[in-house]
């Protein structure tokens, strides 16, 4: 899990990351908190709050199906 | 049928890279298409509204596999989109119901979306992840634990509690005195900069804490650059992680309240 060699160069120097090996939870990082956020005329009104707060649940609550909550807990009730 | 289906909005680009990649599928499987309005350009793809309904999303988002699904799916129309030009990503699931919606946004937010555009042109995303490496704590707690003997199991345990939590404020504290120096070096090679929620470390895979979560808009002739001062930065007990390049989707939020 280390990664003591220079991994900005060889990141850069690679360019994109194909989009399936993209880990999930950064790419919802973004597209849940960025991305262009518009109102009016849409189809669903889902507050974008509960949408991050949702599915962080799901995630979460996908990794620890049996355990109990420790602090994302805290976070997610902020 | 209208009342079935519904438009999904993935990006919107300026009109000069309005190409829309031939076979381009978006999420549920439908492919891309693009709507041209007022010098701009939206992708986006019919999706049905059984699935991507108010109420049918309310269930779906709870479900990782069809998440991970279309967030991925989503992501691959943005990357296509951003290797034309510069793209304003949208947010996942913005589905309208249907083109005409589409065209009035274009319209009415016409002079955010070219400032957004124009904001990254030229620039990519990095993300940049800060982890502090947890100092073992059953080894200190054993050792603590040996040069007790005298007092009571209450009193050792109490008095270990404490020095736990204190031991545990001071990392915290110093992690994030670093975490901001870090965030500040970078800041300095970026054109703007946001910090994202810490991820839990349930779902970042890792036992170190995270200390920084941070997105950075970089001038692509000094991606190089930003990337040999990450790497000045690493070590201390201090992990770095680099993803990226991304498409600019923390840094094109349109301002609100509409056009100027």
């Amino acid at each position: 899990m280390t990664h003591d060699q220079p991994r900005g160069a060889v990141l850069a120097a690679e360019g994109r990351l194909p989009a399936e090996r993209v880990a999930l939870v950064d790419l919802l990082d973004r597209l849940l908190a960025g991305g262009v956020v518009v109102s009016g005329d849409l189809v669903l009104s889902i507050a974008d709050i509960d949408l991050v707060r949702i599915s962080i649940r799901a995630l979460i609550m996908s990794v620890r199906e049996s355990d109990t909550f420790g602090g994302g807990d805290d976070e997610l009730r902020k | 049928m209208v009342d079935d289906a519904g438009t999904y909005l993935y990006a919107v680009a300026s009109d000069a890279a309005a190409s829309c990649p031939e076979g381009l599928k978006g999420v549920a499987g439908q492919e891309v298409r693009t709507i041209t309005q007022s010098g701009l350009v939206a992708y986006v793809s019919t999706v049905p509204l059984d699935q991507f309904g108010e109420e049918p999303l309310r269930r779906s988002m709870e479900d990782l596999d069809w998440l991970g699904a279309t967030a991925h799916a989503h992501h691959h129309v943005v990357e296509a989109v951003a290797m034309l030009g510069p793209v304003a990503p949208v947010r996942l699931v913005t589905v309208y119901s249907g083109e005409e919606p589409v065209r009035r946004l274009l319209e009415e937010r016409h002079a955010d979306f070219v400032e957004a555009l124009l904001r990254v042109s030229g620039r990519q995303e990095w993300g940049v992840k800060a982890y502090v490496v947890k100092a073992p704590p059953d080894a200190r707690e054993a050792r603590e634990e040996s040069g007790q003997e005298s007092v009571s199991p209450g009193t050792a345990y109490l008095k270990r509690r404490q020095a736990s939590l204190r031991t545990r404020e001071e990392s915290w504290r110093q992690a994030g005195a670093r975490a901001e120096g870090i965030h500040d070096v970078l800041r300095s090679f970026s054109v703007a900069s946001r910090r994202h929620r810490a991820q839990d470390p349930e779902l970042s895979g890792r036992d170190e804490w995270m200390v920084l979560n941070g997105a950075y808009l970089v001038d692509e002739e000094r991606a190089e650059e930003f990337a040999r001062a990450l790497d000045g930065l690493r070590g201390q007990g201090i992990e770095l992680e680099l993803t990226g390049p991304w498409a600019p989707y923390s840094f094109t939020a349109l301002d609100e309240g509409g056009s100027r």
